[in-house]
């Protein structure tokens, strides 16, 4: 048993190639719950963000800058009240949050974190995703439907029509992409998610600047699509709520409401890794070729824990802008050892071991996070569009150009 | 990496299949039945995927059961339900339907019992990990023209289904 377990580690693949079932749950109780977490720390980001966006304060209240208003929220949202409408279909209403929970978490077991780092590694990788991902459509679809109700109803018929529509312009641009893994010595691309990284590694350069400017114009079809895909803002008409209150979602509450929203930001994170692998390079570090050799290697594996160093810092401003009066004593202290847990986790990834295992995850993540954010700058900042406008520019921009592209790509490909 | 619990996971996924397959037709309510159809496309893609046909797999994951039924479920909603669900759901042809059973019955059979004969003595055992680029050789090679003909037909449905809805082009 123990070698069973032990042997993994020395192997160089992924549990799910090395048919380890022990380090496979391992991994996917890890990638579960980071994905949780990052949930619950985007759902504080974004209201955080959006307040200071428009120039408010957002969450204050519970815990040193609302840092505990996630959880707070969580309990809330599981002690309310489950309402079932009477009219509603039953069934069809309870199983129809499990389908989007299940479509946007399913796609993490091909996500690479790492060359070693994924749960495992298809061979139909980015397909994988493409139609697990699109299997949430079904479930917004079902939601609305099953509610029996005139505004869900009306949100799950444009979100069915607005998925739809944007997934080819999607497939067209992921497409282009794919093609670019196959400039090679064999001529043969991959569709693994880990393959792809790969394939960047080794023409030394990020598909996002490929055939400039192809892969860009791919890349911005394809992160276009994603905000379209994910029913986020300035394409968020399926929940537009001067419009339709909430749309699919409007019949829904408590527990099955939050598995909505645990579905949606899932799903965000799961779209924004794989614009991640096919564009920018998935795990690699910044700059590997102009700036290689130990030295810069060295250099980069710190940044990760002073980044972290940097946050503590951050944490301890914030302990000595406190308020002095009493009232604040314990929102003080709290803050103050979330600081020094956040200086702890800095010092842990100096340590070699864990610098070395940490740094791929950590370039993922950070691209990620950009994503993330990117996300709730669109939200803050664009009108939403009409419903015939968002048809437009899915059926007569992108998608055509996302055609040109891949046509371009293809005659790239050959000449070069 | 060797496959696990092949018997188990076969019977799971065709009998998920046919249970699903019996849901479409008895089920009274039409997006019920649409519900029913997509968990048997699944379950289809899984006994693909057994088959070591991954790239079959994922292609009928996403336009079946992503696409196509997603359309379905479109047309579903915006009909009138109330009405479909006081309609006969059988017809009364149960004679003509026994003998049609009894053919296909009798057919299956006929392949199990003589099915040794009909195959190839060895399972050719295919390579998983260029599944897509076999299908592609064979789609884009072999076949170019059967396979190009077939998409011009697509473009002709195209075509036609444009000129029906539109009255003025």
């Amino acid at each position: 048993m123990l070698d069973y377990i032990t042997s993994y580690l020395s192997s160089n693949t992924t549990p799910g190639q090395a048919g380890n079932v022990f380090w496979a749950l391992v991994y996917i109780m890890i990638v579960f719950g980071g994905v949780s977490v990052a949930v619950m720390a985007m759902n504080w980001l974004e209201r955080k963000a959006l307040a200071h966006f428009q120039i408010r304060l957002g969450p204050m209240r519970v815990g040193p800058h609302g840092l505990l208003q996630p959880i707070a929220d969580a309990i809330k949202l599981l002690t309310k009240e489950d309402i079932v409408p009477a009219e509603a279909d039953k069934f069809v209403f309870w199983i129809a949050p499990l389908i989007i929970l299940c479509a946007s978490f399913t796609v993490y077991i091909v996500i690479p974190f790492g060359p070693t780092h994924a749960i495992t590694d298809l061979n139909i990788g980015i397909l994988f995703m493409l139609g697990v991902s699109s299997l949430s459509v079904l479930g917004v679809v079902m939601a609305g439907w099953a509610s029996n109700s005139h505004y869900p109803l009306i949100g799950a018929l444009r979100s069915s029509a607005q998925m739809v529509s944007y997934e080819v312009a999607m497939g067209m641009a992921v497409v282009s992409a794919i093609l670019m893994t196959s400039l090679n010595k064999t001529g043969t691309g991959t569709l693994s998610m880990i393959g792809i990284v790969q394939a960047q590694q080794s023409q030394q350069m990020w598909f996002l600047f490929k055939f400039f400017p192809l892969g860009f114009i791919a890349f911005g079809i394809f992160a276009i699509a994603m905000v379209a895909e994910t029913n986020r803002a300035p394409f968020d008409l399926p929940e537009a709520e001067s419009e339709l209150t909430a749309g699919f979602h409007t019949e829904y509450s408590g527990l099955r409401w939050s598995l909505f929203m645990l579905g949606e930001y899932a799903a965000m994170i799961a779209v924004s890794s794989i614009a991640v692998t096919l564009w920018v390079g998935g795990w690699m570090r910044p700059f590997p070729n102009w700036l290689a050799g130990e030295t810069w290697d060295l250099v980069f594996s710190l940044i990760p824990g002073f980044l972290f160093l940097g946050l503590a810092l951050i944490a301890f401003i914030g302990v000595v802008r406190m308020p002095k009066h009493p009232y604040f004593r314990i929102q003080t202290i709290g803050l103050a050892g979330f600081g020094a847990v956040l200086a702890l986790i800095g010092l842990v990834l100096f340590v070699p071991p864990v610098r070395d295992r940490i740094q791929d995850i950590f370039w993922f993540v950070a691209k990620v996070a950009v994503f993330m954010y990117l996300y709730i700058w669109y939200r803050a900042t664009f009108p939403r569009y009409r419903f015939d406008q968002l048809m437009r520019v899915g059926w007569k921009v992108l998608l055509p150009v996302g055609i040109g592209v891949l046509i371009l790509t293809a005659i790239m490909g050959v000449l070069v | 990496m060797q496959p696990v619990a092949t018997t188990f996971f076969f019977c799971f996924l065709s009998g998920l299949t046919v249970l699903s397959g019996i849901l479409v037709i008895t089920q009274k309510n039409a997006v019920h039945s649409a519900l029913a159809l997509i968990f048997g496309l699944l379950a289809q893609a899984g006994l693909y995927l057994m088959l070591y046909a991954p790239f079959v797999a994922g292609v009928q994951i996403i336009l079946y059961a992503g696409g196509i039924m997603v359309l379905f479920l479109f047309v579903i909603m915006l009909v009138n339900l109330e009405r479909s669900q006081k309609e006969e759901q059988f017809n009364k042809q149960w004679l003509v339907g026994l003998l049609a059973a009894l053919a296909l019955g009798g057919l299956l059979v006929a392949v199990y019992v003589k099915g040794g004969e009909l195959f190839p003595e060895h399972i050719a055992q295919p390579i998983e990990s260029s599944n897509t680029q076999e299908i592609a050789v064979m789609l884009y090679g072999n076949y170019m023209f059967a396979f190009e003909i077939a998409s011009l037909l697509l473009l002709v449905a195209i075509i036609g289904a444009v000129v029906m809805a539109k009255k003025r082009i």
